[in-house]
């Protein structure tokens, strides 16, 4: 990073004048970001092929999910960040009202209310909105505060975090209320907090662990016991994670090849084409299938904190630091629980699982990273 | 980098926070690497343990056919449904559709799935046309699948059933041949390693562990042709004369094979839904009867064998009774002085009590043993029985008169006809058998051959007008053979009214082939003597037996004088 930074003020110092735009930064896309993301859709596409034992029809609605996705992400990056800036309380407050509403009066199945039923519109889940929105909150209340904030100002953002995840942790929807509190909580602390705040927090976090099982759903749970001892009831809650970490296991290194994973072919894998289809890539292509994946994963981080360290204000950095930390949050959730290490919570492996929801809302979230670095401003650029 | 964020504590931060998801990271990589380099082995093994299975591979089991390749018995490819319970009982939504594919009540099937929803098996139906089970598992059921499985049919149905039995549903046999030459009949199952899916469906067979080995075919020495003619004639009489029951027993008389074996009331093997145990009986085996008159050709062989009478020899059985200590056995009526002959063809007790009073010690039961009486014809037979012959010393003079006549013993039917066997072919007493021989056995000479035809001679005078059997005639052909009206045994002693009616022909006189015993269980209608209920069955079964078995006539003057009734 330093590098190339030392290399571009150089540039700029000799010149006295920004670069001249490139196509890309015209076009408001960063292309070492859509390379490991085009990469990445690609190995997706072929890995939910034998997920779904070869049916044509999931890979192509999923590529075209990721067409659309593209557009959404590309409208996004061409929005100004300050506009994102702008309508950010708003936002907030209006999915905040959604979410009132999922709880009195949305529709969803198997005891979960998530979705939001109004005429005209397709059905949605306003949680995935506040994926993006709480970010964006977050990085606006401390964008314009002093840096490292007080201590009251991280209050006020605990509460603006807390607000949204305890009402989507009601729904319940234990996943997605954990992504929004991560990138709720990066954000602050990408803005700076005193690490022994951060490790009394922590210790505060593990005390209110039994407290967290009180409020805790019967399911919730069952699945915390089942991650703590998967044999004690192997066909029925164990049975999904004992079998994704036979799947895993059984590829060995080099995995079984692809379309050959016995375990996930022969339905003994649950949801292998969704939450647990890493473990369909672990059984098929074995560590180094999965390694290949994690490479991946890691040139879009290493790309997007490196972008969001370029951002010209607070508020970019903020945002787009959190949104890419969440991204990370997104992959050791779901590895984790598929290899069990972690309880099974519903999270999908981003940009492979199969699912229309998330791969829009991740990729509107790498939208918003593109925009806070495609629209500083040329004066800022000539500064450095 | 710090001077570029103008103080803000950002980097180093990031730093940090790259540092934590680092350390995240290997983590995850050091769990993959748990899983599948350290635990590799032990995490494979477990998948195949899902995926894998040995699987039961059905042996086909021999076929039984006749004498002449006709099929008795065969086994048919059908499919066999069933169900994983614990699976099936997490849709109880389709179980509806279940019910009327497999054409149950839907509350029954419900039923039987709760009950057994803990297992991992259950029979749905068993042995449907591969067709039928093919609609039901297209349903897609999820914990429905099919197996195939072989199914016995017997195309002789209700006229081979008794010899040849049958097996049960999974196709062990249970009477019978079926039962008698199980091992015989049975394959050895295979097995192969076979890739499952969660829902027990079979994906793929990965390898042959062992191949089925077939069963081998039974050939049995009945033929059916004769066996169809004999059941009909003797399903005809027990009809005509309202008997309880009826058996007939045919041999070969050359080779002392079986060569038809029927009973009244059969059963069809195809369905056995209604059967009663008393039709189950193959009763030519398995029952024993008094054999009465019939067994006077016996005491005749007998006194012929110790030379203490010859065909000539006269015997008065006047008055038509003969008292022994406190009983007095009687003729039917007064037949004045019989030479041999005269007694056979009148069967006359008195004359055959006098010919056992004339025998040396233990005479006449070493001539009735060495015709195979009291002993186990060993067919192999499930429930073969091998009949009573009781030893009397001579002082038990009422006891040694009333065996010549043909009480107080007990014989079976196939026993009674094999008994007869060394009539028809000079002497021989031949091993039954009830499975084609490959090679001819070796008999035992019983009688000489000029006893064995001076009492052909006699018997054929049975049939012959004025004899007892004359309604056992066949235009054409000269028959011998001996009825024998027998008083059941009830409650207190013999019955006054009921009888079993009993013959035992040979045919054709001139050169035997055939040799048969019939015994008709309580006929009712009136007519009760084995010349009026039994002979008939000779008669009729012997009609069609002689054209079938393309046998000349020797009776040709007989054929002339009857067509020249006719015209």
């Amino acid at each position: 990073m330093k590098q190339v930074d030392f290399q571009r003020s150089l540039q700029g110092g000799a010149d006295g004048f920004a670069p001249p735009p490139t196509i890309w930064q015209k076009l408001h896309l960063d292309p070492w970001l859509m390379l490991p993301f085009l990469l990445l859709m690609g190995y997706g596409l072929i890995i939910l092929y034998s997920a779904s034992e070869g049916d044509m029809g999931y890979v192509e609605r999923q590529a075209l999910r990721f067409l659309m996705a593209f557009m959404v992400m590309w409208g996004f990056a061409w929005i100004p960040p300050r506009y994102l800036r702008n309508i950010a309380p708003w936002l907030y407050v209006f999915v905040v009202g959604l979410l009132l509403a999922v709880l009195l009066v949305g529709v969803g199945a198997k005891g979960a209310q998530r979705w939001l039923e109004i005429p005209g519109l397709p059905r949605f889940q306003p949680a995935e909105l506040m994926k993006l929105v709480l970010p964006m909150t977050i990085a606006l209340w401390l964008s314009n505060k002093k840096i490292p904030p007080r201590f009251s100002h991280i209050i006020i953002g605990l509460l603006i975090i807390a607000i949204p995840v305890l009402m989507i942790a009601k729904q319940p929807d234990l996943g997605t209320s954990i992504l929004i509190a991560a990138s709720g909580v990066f954000a602050i602390l990408l803005a700076g907090v005193p690490w022994r705040w951060v490790l009394l927090a922590l210790g505060a976090a593990i005390s209110a662990l039994p407290g967290l099982w009180m409020v805790m759903r019967e399911y919730q749970r069952q699945r915390v016991l089942t991650f703590l001892d998967p044999e004690s009831d192997p066909l029925g809650s164990g049975w999904n994670i004992i079998q994704s970490k036979t799947a895993i296991g059984s590829g060995g290194l080099f995995g079984k090849g692809w379309m050959a994973g016995t375990q996930s072919q022969l339905h003994f894998l649950p949801e292998s084409h969704t939450d647990f289809i890493v473990a369909v890539l672990g059984e098929e292509f074995g560590f180094v299938g999965i390694a290949l994946l994690l490479c991946l994963y890691m040139m879009i981080l290493a790309r997007g904190l490196y972008l969001s360290t370029q951002a010209e204000d607070l508020f970019g950095r903020l945002l787009s630091g959190s949104l890419v930390l969440t991204f990370f949050v997104y992959i050791f959730v779901n590895i984790g629980m598929v290899s069990g290490l972690l309880p099974v919570v519903g999270v999908p492996l981003p940009l492979v699982s199969y699912g229309g929801t998330s791969v829009v809302t991740l990729m509107t979230s790498f939208g918003m990273v593109m925009s806070v670095y495609s629209h500083r401003s040329r004066q800022g650029l000539m500064h450095k | 980098m710090r001077n570029t964020n103008t103080g803000l504590p950002f980097p180093w931060r990031v730093r940090i926070v790259l540092g934590m998801l680092g350390a995240l990271a290997l983590i995850l990589v050091g769990q993959l690497i748990n899983l599948q380099v350290v635990h590799q082995n032990f995490l494979n093994t477990q998948g195949d343990a899902r995926a894998l299975r040995k699987e039961v591979i059905p042996a086909h089991r021999g076929m039984i056919v006749d004498r002449n390749g006709e099929p008795l018995a065969i086994s048919a490819p059908v499919e066999t449904l069933w169900a994983e319970p614990q699976i099936l009982s997490e849709y109880p939504d389709r179980w509806a559709d279940l019910a009327t594919a497999l054409e149950t009540p839907a509350d029954v099937l419900a039923q039987r799935i709760k009950l057994n929803a803990t297992k991992e098996f259950m029979y749905l139906r068993r042995q449907m046309t591969p067709n039928d089970a093919a609609k039901v598992v297209a349903l897609g059921i999820p914990g429905v699948y099919s197996r195939k499985e072989y199914r016995r049919f017997y195309p002789a149905a209700e006229v081979t059933s008794h010899v040849v039995g049958f097996t049960d549903v999974d196709g062990k046999g249970q009477e019978g041949l079926e039962l008698a030459y199980d091992s015989w009949l049975e394959g050895v199952p295979g097995l192969k390693d076979v890739l499952r899916d969660r829902l027990g469906r079979n994906i793929k067979d990965l390898k042959l562990v062992k191949q089925a080995r077939p069963g081998k075919d039974l050939v049995l020495s009945i033929d059916l042709r004769l066996q169809y003619l004999a059941y009909q004639a003797l399903k005809g009489v027990v009809a005509e004369n309202g008997a309880k029951a009826g058996t007939m027993v045919v041999l070969d008389a050359k080779t002392g094979e079986v060569l038809a074996m029927v009973n009244q009331p059969a059963y069809n093997p195809n369905n056995r839904v209604d059967v009663s145990s008393s039709s189950l009986r193959n009763r030519a085996i398995t029952d024993m009867y008094e054999p009465g008159s019939t067994m006077k050709a016996l005491t005749v062989s007998s006194g012929l064998m110790n030379h203490v009478i010859t065909p000539d020899t006269k015997i008065d059985t006047t008055p038509g009774r003969l008292r022994i200590t406190y009983k007095t056995i009687s003729d039917h009526r007064n037949y004045g002085v019989l030479d041999i002959t005269g007694i056979i063809t009148k069967s006359s007790n008195v004359g055959a009590s006098k010919i056992s009073m004339m025998l040396p010690e233990g005479a006449l039961w070493q001539t009735f043993h060495s015709f195979g009486l009291g002993q186990n014809p060993q067919t192999g037979f499930p429930g073969e029985q091998p009949g009573e012959l009781p030893f009397y010393k001579p002082t038990q003079v009422l006891q040694l008169a009333t065996m010549s006549y043909g009480y107080g013993l007990t014989v079976t039917p196939l026993q009674l006809a094999r008994a007869y066997v060394p009539f028809a072919n000079g002497g021989k007493l031949f091993p039954v058998s009830m499975v084609k021989r490959a090679s001819p056995v070796e008999p035992t000479q019983v009688v000489t051959p000029e006893v064995a035809h001076d009492v052909l001679k006699m018997l054929e005078t049975v049939t012959e007008s004025g004899g007892t059997a004359t309604r056992a005639q066949v235009p054409g052909y000269h028959l011998a053979g001996k009825t024998g009206t027998v008083h059941k045994v009830g409650p207190n002693g013999y019955e006054a009214n009921n009888y079993f009616s009993v013959f035992a022909g040979i045919a054709p006189a001139s050169d035997p082939r055939l040799v048969a015993a019939i015994i008709i269980d309580d006929p009712s209608s009136g007519e009760y003597f084995g010349g009026a209920v039994a002979a008939p069955v000779f008669g009729r079964f012997i009609a069609g037996a002689m054209r079938l078995l393309n046998i000349p006539p020797d009776d040709l003057e007989g054929l002339i004088k009857l067509q020249g009734k006719k015209s």
